[in-house]
């Protein structure tokens, strides 16, 4: 039975799984983290998930056009991320409480919607699987790596293009500056407000991606509150990566990886009890986060509005 | 602390915004002889699973009894939160419903803490058969085991791969049931015949649950079930590997026309009517009831645009009559 797990069969289903399953959480955390560096902490994630899981839904099913339905939900997702940054930057609100405020928001607004708009449950036809010309073909590897939605790879190239904006450009400076030590960036005349509205709209702009790389990507429907806590483990994996792409890139796909295992414990009748195997994804990542947390600090300024003193 | 008061100020009027997002649940004065209902339940009203399916036989009866001036329905959908449930549950005793149900098991303590303070009130809950000896609780639950079997005895003279997917919740209460019933089915159709079973540890967690769909195709399904509200994820990854479905709670047909082949509809209309009619004479509670195929409160709804060899169908049919004159025990 456990050896079962070592075929090749299993292993490729493993992988291929885990590699969707850390899609949304990609997009998501992705764009926490520029919040984050920034000094702005956003728990909001998973409103902006809902909302923007619904307006892709929406455009997708009435007008078939998808490139339509992820614009508009980019365009959902940015402007809860403006509302985001006028809260915590202009009027200083205390960033955790505000954050929790905007999830409540997108979830009731996304359910009242659903229910005016919709009333039931419906499919939509979704991104397809694209295969990458000869890649695909590859035996394994393919349908782990290169046979996916268009969304799914749009999170991975998100990864290396957020490192190399953070780290090697002079926006990314200013970024991590003001993250570090607004004071001081604001005395060399870097506008500590307007980096922190981009980066909480940017932040924004890909949760509603994420949300829409579930509802017309890998799932297909829309149902009520159906990011189920995802944007909330988004934001851990902020913590998780030390505020760095790469890191999050690793916390998502151990994260993934081990639900797909989990998953494929059960289906191979593996005797260990379905409560034990749901809990394995999120143990682990408390073991691992226990054992790396001094490995790196938190951006300084952190949650911390920013006040000029004049 | 000004920013404090303020920040306090948004968040109010957002929860405030957000409770007036639910549905009102204000009671109209109303002529004596109305039957008023109250239904407080876990998911949406249209999930296309548990909570629909009371909310479709509630609409049902009134239909039967002939309309909103003769049997009025409010209900609080999406009380994911047993405090809040509680509160509604409360809430709408003190404002004279007949009947005030709580449409979940996991609401069987605050009942049991309520019922005693409106003793002229009638609650039931379920899925159960605890009434807690209070004579205004009644209790329902549904022998979905039933269905679930009669689900395994298609499921398995359908597949060919011989390899069968469950996805389910939690290990407990109805999806256990549903799930135990469904594999024993299959098993006395064929025993050759492999089910590999995912409970995902959530009803709401829709990635996941498509995620366990996609492993079963990858294992060699090629026939799907699975219960709760957060399989409709699942039902998409079956339509687009041609995988076949059998659903459960509520028709689930129009989710995916060509790949769903029957569904075991619950009709709790059956256990409804009962309770009302012992309300109207006098009696408030002190009995469970059990929905199952002979009673007619368990159905099995095949999809119309699907068609099966004959010889399955009277295999079902055969077990649909087996269990409703006693003769199979899906379960021991």
């Amino acid at each position: 039975m456990i050896s079962d797990l070592f075929s090749v069969t299993v292993l490729v289903g493993i992988l291929a799984s885990g590699i969707r399953l850390a899609t949304p959480y990609l997009y998501a955390a992705i764009g926490e983290t520029f919040g984050q560096r920034s000094g702005v902490l956003n728990l909001g994630v998973e409103g902006q998930m809902l909302l923007g899981a619904f307006a892709a839904f929406y455009v997708a099913l009435k007008t078939g056009n998808l490139g339509l339905a992820v614009f508009v939900a980019l365009l959902v997702g940015a402007v809860m991320g403006l509302a985001m940054a006028f809260v915590t930057v202009n009027l200083h609100a205390q960033q955790g409480i505000s954050g929790i405020g905007f999830y409540l928001f997108g979830l009731g607004l996304s359910d009242l919607l659903f229910q005016k708009m919709l009333g039931t449950v419906e499919t939509v036809k979704g991104f397809p699987k694209v295969d990458i010309p000869f890649l695909s073909d590859i035996p394994g590897l393919g349908e782990i790596f290169f046979s996916q939605s268009i969304l799914v790879y749009g999170a991975y190239l998100l990864v290396p293009v957020a490192w190399f904006v953070l780290n090697k450009t002079t926006l990314g400076l200013k970024i991590r500056s003001v993250g570090e030590n607004p004071e001081a960036a604001d005395s060399l005349g870097v506008s500590v407000a307007g980096i922190r509205y981009f980066t909480i709209t940017l932040g924004g702009t890909l949760s509603g991606l994420a949300g829409a790389s579930l509802s017309i990507g890998l799932l297909n429907v829309f149902q009520q509150n159906m990011t189920s806590g995802l944007g909330f483990i988004a934001v851990a994996l902020v913590y998780f990566g030390g505020w760095r792409p790469w890191g999050v890139l690793g916390g998502a796909l151990l994260f993934s990886m081990v639900n797909a295992l989990q998953l494929w414990i059960q289906v191979l009748g593996i005797p260990i009890p379905s409560d034990i195997a749901v809990m394995m994804p999120y143990v682990l990542t408390i073991l691992v986060l226990v054992a790396s947390v001094s490995r790196v600090r938190a951006p300084s300024a952190l949650t911390k509005s920013f006040e000029r003193d004049e | 602390m000004k920013k404090f008061t303020w920040l306090m100020t948004v968040v109010v009027a957002l929860s405030l915004i957000l409770s007036a997002c639910g549905p009102a649940a204000t009671p109209t004065p109303a002529p004596v002889e109305k039957f008023r209902v109250a239904v407080v339940m876990p998911s949406a009203i249209n999930d296309l699973a548990f909570s629909q399916s009371m909310y479709d036989a509630l609409i049902r009866v009134q239909n039967e009894m002939g309309g909103p001036e003769n049997f009025e329905i409010v209900y609080s959908e999406n009380m994911f939160v047993v405090d809040d449930a509680a509160a509604a549950l409360r809430d709408y005793a003190s404002q004279g419903f007949d009947l005030v149900i709580g449409h979940g098991s996991q609401y069987g303590s605050s009942l049991q803490e309520i019922a005693p303070d409106f003793p002229d009130t009638s609650f039931a809950w379920g899925t159960t058969v605890d009434t807690f000896g209070l004579p205004n609780v009644f209790a329902y639950e549904a022998a979905s085991d039933q269905g679930g079997y009669v689900n395994g005895v298609l499921a398995a003279s359908l597949t060919t791969s011989n390899v069968i997917g469950v996805v389910g919740p939690i290990e407990t209460g109805d999806a256990k049931l549903y799930v135990d019933g469904f594999k024993a089915g299959v098993a006395a159709t064929n025993p050759a015949i492999q089910v590999n079973v995912n409970y995902i540890g959530s009803f709401s967690d829709v990635a996941l649950a498509s995620e366990a769909a996609n492993t079963h195709i990858s294992a060699g399904a090629d026939v799907l079930t699975g219960t709760a509200q957060m399989v409709v994820g699942a039902i998409g990854k079956a339509e687009e590997a041609g995988a076949l479905w059998f659903g459960t709670q509520s028709n689930q047909t129009s989710l995916a026309p060509s790949i769903v082949v029957a569904s075991q509809v619950y009709h709790w209309e059956v256990v409804l009517d009962e309770m009302i009619s012992m309300i109207k004479s006098g009696t408030l509670g002190g009995k469970s009831f059990v929905i199952n195929l002979a009673n007619g409160g368990e159905v099995i709804e095949y999809n119309p645009a699907y068609t099966f060899p004959a010889e399955a169908g009277a295999l079902a049919e055969a077990a649909i009559e087996g269990i409703k004159n006693g003769s199979i025990k899906p379960l021991p």
